[in-house]
């Protein structure tokens, strides 16, 4: 509509500010809405556009995950630890989707550090998820997937480090892709696990996701990990034709675990993809994955032991400076700027660094790594996806496990093993259990993004579940 | 329980946390049951297995050292919490 002239950029963005105003009561998809910086960035695309110029995403009003430096506009992080900290420079996607066009709306709320899958870690508010805000939007993207699906913004970026895109874009019922390690520029990424994060977007259909990874992939000098490998034609992949294309089924991830509802939209689904020409493999196994969560929960705590030491009340960040001396003053200033599931994994991965424990814990987990990655590498000799559910449940509700961590952290275990592994991963809406979204998982070779998204796109030419939309009128007058 | 009090309070302090007391016997529970859900993983043979530390075979990246302009000191001071004459405040490290 933008490029056929027939809705402006400023119009578009201004309709989806006032949609903000609308429904962020109930959401609260935000930390920060930067209305300003999205009407000068708006009427900017508009000048590109009246001169022919500009791209697919000139104009796209876009949520920008608040883990993403922004410069001269704060980035929480969902942190007390960092309620007032405006970074000088902007993180590279930011930058990146920034000279793409895109509109920057606000900053999505999230889980404190990107610790948590229900958005309610935040330390300023929960997100609610717009088709039933008694119920949470995942996390720890919770903000990004909530402002997408509620009509907030058009797409959203965000970090996955254990499932926090693929998770709450299935909960939200929207599309949201990680791609493999290393696709993507974390250069201004508030680091959390180093060896598992990654950051991707968030679209309403497949088809928006290849557009804004082309924007945001890429090598980048500044992020020592991105590899320098040619970025493939995204959207330019989208053949809708999955014939002949091999989809493994691995029966670890269709346990007892799963709720009966969501494996009869994934099976529906898997039916579907087979009758459009795709050759189904049966019995793939994957025999490490229920070792993947306590993989997990070793490497990633550990990891941001060592990432959250930064936060020491000096150089930027809160900082209590009325204890007794430099120690208590550190000591203070991250038990008051932290929340409690950041200081559970601090301790936790303190605990499995710590002398006498490395061997049991860090080491046995990384063993564990090669073998959970050298089982992906096997299954994809006979198959060239794998199809999973994205998650076991639909969307819980507030409260239900915050006050029980593992439980929490079960609600990842079919997104954590593409982590270990560095593959990319994409949920896309594959039907509705009990009134709520439900997400298929696709995941796939290292670097063959364009798979994922040919095999979603086809898919998605087929079915109408990502053309539902949540009914927020109804919901705000009910709620 | 995996974790006694101390090993809490040892960990806390390790981490430079301070932790309440009510916190305690709180992280005490929930880390203990999350360390017992480790426990599954001296089950599997990890006999002749390496380590993967990173997905990606990485090694040793580095590139030109070439000088580059960095950012204004004001700008880097802008988010300190205390700052005094071009410099970063701290606390007295030696008494």
């Amino acid at each position: 509509m933008l490029e056929r002239k027939e809705l402006s950029a400023v119009e578009l963005t201004e309709s989806v500010l006032a949609r903000v105003e609308a429904v962020e009561p109930s959401i609260g998809a935000y930390v920060t809405v930067t209305a300003d910086i999205a009407r000068v960035q708006a009427a900017a695309a508009d000048r590109l556009r009246a001169k022919g110029l500009g791209g697919p995403l000139t104009g796209i009003p876009i949520c920008q995950k608040d883990v993403l430096a922004t410069r001269g506009v704060r980035t929480t992080c969902g942190s007390r630890m960092l309620e007032d900290f405006v970074p000088p420079y902007d993180a590279t996607v930011v930058r990146k989707l920034q000279e793409a066009g895109a509109v920057m709306i606000g900053k999505g709320n999230m889980d404190e550090f990107a610790m948590g899958s229900s958005t309610e870690n935040s330390a300023f508010h929960p997100t609610r998820n717009p088709w039933d805000p008694a119920r949470v939007p995942g996390g720890s993207s919770g903000g990004s997937a909530a402002a997408v699906a509620a009509g907030e913004a058009l797409g959203a970026t965000g970090s996955d480090t254990g499932g926090s895109i693929r998770q709450p874009a299935a909960l939200c019922g929207i599309v949201g892709l990680k791609p493999t390690y290393g696709r993507v520029s974390r250069f201004g990424l508030v680091a959390f696990a180093s060896s598992l994060d990654q950051i991707g977007p968030f679209g309403r259909s497949v088809h928006d996701c290849a557009l804004l990874l082309q924007a945001m992939a890429g090598y980048d000098a500044n992020d020592s990990t991105s590899v320098d490998a040619p970025v493939d034609d995204y959207a330019g992949a989208l053949s809708g034709d999955v014939r002949g294309l091999r989809l493994g089924i691995p029966e670890e991830y269709f346990t007892a675990d799963l709720d009966p509802a969501v494996r009869a939209c994934i099976e529906e689904a898997i039916a579907d993809l087979e009758r459009a020409g795709a050759t189904i493999v049966r019995g793939i196994s994957l025999p490490s994955t229920p070792h993947a969560l306590a993989v997990y929960y070793i490497i990633a705590p550990s990891e941001a032991s060592a990432n959250l030491a930064r936060y020491d009340g000096v150089k930027f960040g809160y900082s209590y400076h009325d204890g007794g001396g430099m120690w208590e003053d550190m000591e203070r200033t991250r038990q008051h700027g932290f929340g409690d599931e950041v200081k559970r994994r601090i301790m936790l991965g303190t605990y499995a660094l710590s002398a006498g424990y490395y061997d049991a814990y860090y080491l046995k987990a990384q063993k564990v790594r090669t073998l959970i990655r050298q089982e992906f590498d096997r299954a994809f000799e006979r198959c060239d996806l794998i199809v999973a559910p994205t998650t076991p449940t639909v969307a819980f509700r507030l409260g239900e496990k915050s006050d029980d961590p593992l439980q929490m952290y079960l609600s990842d275990i079919y997104t954590i093993p593409v982590n270990i592994a560095g593959l990319p991963g994409m949920s896309i809406p594959c039907g509705f259990a009990q009134g709520l979204p439900v997400g298929m998982q696709l995941i796939g070779r290292p670097f063959e993004e364009t798979t994922l998204l040919r095999a979603g796109d086809a898919y998605q030419r087929l079915t109408v579940w990502h053309q539902r939309r949540p009914e927020l009128a109804a919901m705000e007058a009910g709620s | 329980m995996s974790l006694t009090r101390d090993q809490v309070l040892h960990i806390a302090k390790l981490a430079r946390m301070g932790v309440e007391e009510a916190e305690i016997e709180k992280f005490q529970r929930q880390l203990s049951q999350i360390l017992d859900h480790f426990a599954r993983l001296s089950e599997v043979d990890t006999e002749n297995v390496p380590p993967t530390a990173y997905a990606v075979p990485l090694q040793n990246v580095a590139r030109d050292d070439e000088p580059r302009q960095s950012y204004d000191r004001d700008k880097v001071l802008a988010n300190a919490p205390m700052a005094e004459d071009g410099y970063f405040r701290v606390r007295a490290v030696l008494e």
